[in-house]
């Protein structure tokens, strides 16, 4: 059957376009769903896209936690459910506390729009199983607000449990340095790209697989994260799967 | 006779001065007021519409010499932005717009109102802003005003773009002297719409609503300086506040939501954003173009502060506002569109069939003008062309040019001069600036900035759109004529070089004080070559911007005539890149070098005044090089395909070399006949040239492709290695060295590492940022 992906638009959400996109490259079925609404029409599993939720004037995804729609997802996301925010979705989650970290602005203080790669950490979960084999991914981050933050004994914890799944990384694959180093973009503590929660449903990235779905865009290499995520999606909505992962 | 002279006393200036309206401005008024004085609210409106931002009165009769009809052009000058068909039931609609002088007194909101501005004249429309282009001039990058407006304008341009979702995927960065006291930002906006949803901004159907949505109104950006200036003398008067709008790029995002939901469901009659001149020109507008009035109940505009005075409230140029034309039954869907995407809303007049802009406030009418008078019949001027007495005139298009001689090449060693060229402020890597700009979002970017032409896919189809902008001030300070006929030069040569083919012009003249015989002569030139080009090259001009007063104390700038080309390509995989491919592959140059340095960045390196003139254009020449390359293209000749224009061939040649393989670099080694000076050959600047690669099988088709468009054409070289390699051959080269008594060989020799370390890193080093 083909999954439903509930795509939330907040006012302010622009990357909601590149996921609809992506949902429909790999043969899904997106659904938006608005920032008022207080339930999820029954959707398999849930994006919160990349933009700047209510304008972010504040701090990135600050206000977006509030909304009812997030209360409905919190639900959902205790229930199991799968939930992938990129970028600003990402933001929103950490606020909302669905993930763990925080992401503050960029070392160098400046917006950054680029390619970068990523290597997935771990291929056994319901966001990387279908990429195949460890390799770097090359596809754009464009942020303000994307070092990933925690103290050391959180990120000790976040390792040694098996809650980081992307780091950024050079061409070769060797995982960045955490400053002065081009190829982690925002600083970002152990270069950590993309987190996931303790029992491993919900996840964040900042890099935007869903904006590298298309060889004439540059790159497809975010196919194997949109597809894992459908995969898990759809075999959740068919076989009742469980989809959590243990730790390592 | 009176011999007595009047007494001296404190006279103060009539308030129509003080307005920026001149004596027989306001005899005009007059007149089209049937002969009454107009009230200092009238006064205020018509200050405000007859100024030359809005209703181009010096160069109005200038732009009517300008070819706008083409294939495909749907809407054309006069509307909010130039429309054309691109087939499928699809249109693109692209739009330019200068904010220099915000940008000069506070660039980070002067830079993002400018942004905002321009995505407005395109959703007007109806079509959805697929991408954004700027062009940034700016003086001195050392100095510390410089460093100041370029870190604010970029910003600016970011922090607006990246916020409603529109990517940034090209434009220019320059630097140069001439716009140190003014700079210049030049935004463009390009939107994609199904032809079905053309709204146009008219205000038909008398007994219609005119209905305000978006910010509410403030004193923000309150008309003209002298408004302002006029309003009162005192220190803590809140009207003293600059007039520089500020922008809410979150509300932006709302707008562009909700106009394009009322669009899609059939709820407007007319669609006009609020721009300068605010609810006067928007309302004044769109009468005129229906043939209507409206009556404005100034009660009704919600306002962001108490006590504003009626002409604040209908000259306010607050950002972020909306007005629809909508039938009256259609009130209760239109409002509750805007309350879903969280707009204040407001029906602030009626659509009468008087032909009036009338304000009412209460029973009381405060302003009664006909809409006309503030729009299409405002008043325009002849104003006085004069050139300066140092430079000639504009010579005839192809008139043969005199070899003159060029900069001193004495101890010129080549590879020393295409390192500085490459890491020069104005030829290095724009990498530390675009990378502030989101370049993908909405996943259509299939080349963003950096590498030439911006691509754009078109979802749903094969096809794409591809947009260049380009701007020669150098060659324009010579000679304007020839300034503007190499810009659409390069900017259509630029589309077509990836085999698109250029669909329409949009410009922005940024030129000086009309009033001064000289700038305008130099705008006049201007306007003339960009209607030779455009009509050369068969492409109309579908609107653009004119940008005057562009002048301070240290004098005018260069004058500069932004292009912006949109073209189309049918096929998005055979587009072709401006970068080597494959090791082997032959590179062919086509077209060839004539004498002139003048105005090359060349002679801007060497820092030495040159006598000669700029290289001229042969338009004919120019229209078979794009031929020919389309063509080539077309039939899957080619490689790669990249224009020889700032720094000449050597630098074109270093790019496509390194920006090959993904920015891992090809090298080439290249075998240079020299038929003017190593100079002119390696670094002259003359028009329609091109540096092709192609399949070794490919190259006798190609040749005699380039042969039947008439074409010079000769094999370069062959790429491969890490070295970009020149050697320069036959009489001019070797004998030339003898004779300089120079020991450096008649080759290049450059490491791709040291050209791309160059490129990578100059523009950081010249504006003292730190390299990321």
């Amino acid at each position: 059957m083909t999954a439903r992906i509930g795509i939330v638009v907040f006012p302010g959400s622009n990357r909601d376009i590149d996921a609809v996109n992506a949902i429909e490259v790999v043969g899904a079925e997106p659904v938006a769903l608005w920032h008022e609404s207080a339930t999820l029409d029954g959707v398999d599993a849930i994006i919160l896209p990349g933009g700047f939720a209510y304008g972010d004037y504040l701090r990135a995804g600050v206000i977006a936690r509030f909304s009812p729609v997030m209360r409905a997802i919190s639900a959902f996301a205790a229930d199991g459910g799968l939930v992938l925010g990129i970028c600003n979705g990402f933001q929103v989650l950490t606020e909302a506390h669905l993930l763990p970290g925080a992401l503050l602005r960029n070392r160098g203080l400046r917006f950054v729009s680029r390619q970068i790669r990523l290597v997935p950490e771990r291929l056994d979960t319901p966001f990387t199983r279908a990429i195949g084999k460890r390799r770097p991914l090359r596809m754009p981050v464009a942020h303000g607000e994307g070092c990933f933050y925690a103290d050391a004994a959180t990120l000790d914890e976040l390792e040694r449990d098996g809650q980081v799944l992307f780091r950024y990384a050079h061409e070769d694959g060797a995982a960045a340095d955490e400053t002065g180093d081009p190829a982690n973009p925002n600083g970002s503590l152990r270069a950590i790209a993309g987190v996931m929660n303790a029992a491993g449903n919900v996840a964040g990235l900042m890099p935007h697989p869903e904006t590298a779905v298309e060889a004439i865009l540059g790159s497809d290499d975010g196919l194997g994260i949109i597809r894992s995520f459908v995969d898990s999606a759809a075999a959740r909505a068919t076989e009742g799967e469980p989809l959590a992962v243990g730790g390592r | 006779m009176t011999m007595v002279e009047p007494a001296p006393r404190m006279v103060e200036e009539p308030l129509h001065r003080r307005l920026g309206v001149t004596d027989d401005e306001l005899d005009a008024i007059r007149d089209r007021l049937g002969g009454r004085d107009p009230n200092d609210l009238e006064l205020a409106m018509f200050s405000v519409m007859w100024s030359e931002h809005c209703s181009y009165k010096s160069s109005k009769p200038l732009l009517r010499t300008l070819p706008t009809a083409g294939q495909g052009v749907v809407a054309g000058p006069g509307e909010n932005a130039g429309v054309i068909s691109i087939g499928d039931g699809l249109a693109v609609a692209f739009k330019i717009e200068s904010h220099n002088h915000p940008s000069a007194v506070e660039p980070y909101q002067g830079a993002a109102t400018g942004v905002g501005g321009i995505l407005r004249d395109i959703f007007t429309m109806g079509a959805r802003p697929i991408a954004v282009l700027d062009a940034l001039r700016f003086g001195d990058p050392a100095s510390v005003r410089t460093r100041h407006l370029v870190d604010g304008v970029v910003h600016g341009v970011g922090g607006y773009g990246n916020c409603v979702g529109v990517p940034t995927v090209g434009g220019e960065l320059v630097f140069d002297p001439t716009y140190e006291g003014n700079p210049l930002v030049n935004v463009m906006a390009i939107g994609l719409l199904e032809e079905r949803l053309l709204t146009l901004a008219a205000a038909p159907g008398p007994g219609n609503l005119a209905v305000l949505f978006g910010s509410t109104t403030g004193r923000d950006g309150i008309g003209g300086a002298s408004v302002l200036a006029s309003a009162t003398f005192t220190d803590d008067d809140p009207s003293k506040r600059p007039s520089v709008q500020i922008g809410d790029p979150f509300a932006e995002k709302l707008l562009i939501e909700a106009s394009l939901e009322l669009i899609e469901r059939a709820l407007v009659e007319g669609l006009q954003d609020l721009g300068a001149g605010g609810i006067t020109c928007a309302t004044s507008e769109t009468a005129d173009r229906a043939g209507t009035g409206i009556r404005i109940d100034l009660d009704a505009i919600p306002r962001r502060e108490p006590g504003m005075e009626p002409f604040e409230v209908l000259i306010s140029e607050s950002q972020e506002r909306m007005l629809a034309v909508i039938r009256p039954d259609r009130w209760e869907q239109v409002r509750a569109v805007c309350d879903r995407w969280g707009l204040p809303v407001a029906i602030i007049g009626t659509v009468t069939d008087d032909g009036d802009i009338t304000v009412v406030e209460g029973d009381r009418e405060l302003a009664r003008i006909p809409a006309a008078a503030l729009t299409s019949d405002a008043i325009v001027h002849a104003r006085v062309a004069t050139p300066p007495p140092h430079l000639r005139s504009a010579p005839a298009p192809g008139a043969p040019e005199t070899p003159t001689g060029g900069l001193p090449e004495r101890g010129m060693d080549p590879g020393a001069v295409l390192l500085a060229l490459i890491g020069s402020a104005n030829l290095a890597s724009r990498r530390p600036v675009f990378e502030q700009y989101d370049s993908t979002v909405q996943a259509n970017t299939v080349a963003g900035p950096g590498h030439g032409a911006a691509v754009l896919r078109i979802k749903g189809t094969t096809k794409a759109l591809v947009a260049t902008t380009d701007a020669n001030q150098s060659v324009g300070a010579l000679d304007p004529w020839l300034g503007a006929v190499l810009s659409v030069a390069e900017a259509t040569r630029n589309v077509s070089i990836t085999g698109a083919r250029p669909l329409g012009v949009t410009n922005c003249l940024n030129y000086g004080d009309p009033t001064r015989p000289e700038a305008f002569w130099q705008l006049t030139e201007a306007v003339r070559g960009l209607g030779d080009a455009c009509r050369a090259l068969g492409v109309p001009v579908t609107g653009g911007n004119v940008s005057l007063y562009n002048e301070s104390s240290a004098g005018a700038i260069a004058p500069t005539p932004e292009i912006r080309v949109v073209g189309r390509l049918d096929d998005v995989a055979r587009l072709v890149g401006p970068a080597f491919v494959t090791e082997g592959d032959v590179i062919v140059l086509v077209g060839e070098a004539t004498p002139g340095l003048a105005g090359s960045q060349y002679a801007a390196l060497a820092g030495v005044a040159v006598e000669d003139r700029p290289p001229s254009i042969d338009l004919a020449r120019e229209v078979a090089v794009q031929a020919f390359v389309r063509e080539s293209a077309e039939r899957g000749l080619l490689a790669s395909a990249q224009d020889v224009s700032g720094g000449g061939l050597a630098v074109a040649l270093a790019e496509c070399a390194i920006w090959a393989d993904d920015d891992h670099g090809l090298g080439a080694r290249i075998r240079l006949p020299v038929a003017n000076s190593p100079a002119v050959d390696l670094f002259g600047e003359s028009p329609s040239r091109l540096v092709v690669s192609a399949r070794p099988r490919h190259i006798p088709a190609l040749v005699l492709l380039a042969r039947q468009h008439g074409l010079p054409v000769e094999e370069l070289g062959v790429v491969g290695g890490e070295r970009l390699v020149i050697e320069l051959a036959g009489a001019g080269a070797t004998g030339a060295a003898e004779e300089r008594g120079s020991r450096v060989a008649d080759a290049l020799e450059v490491p791709l590492a040291g050209l791309r370390h160059a490129w990578d890193t100059g523009l950081s080093r010249a504006l003292g940022w730190e390299a990321s």
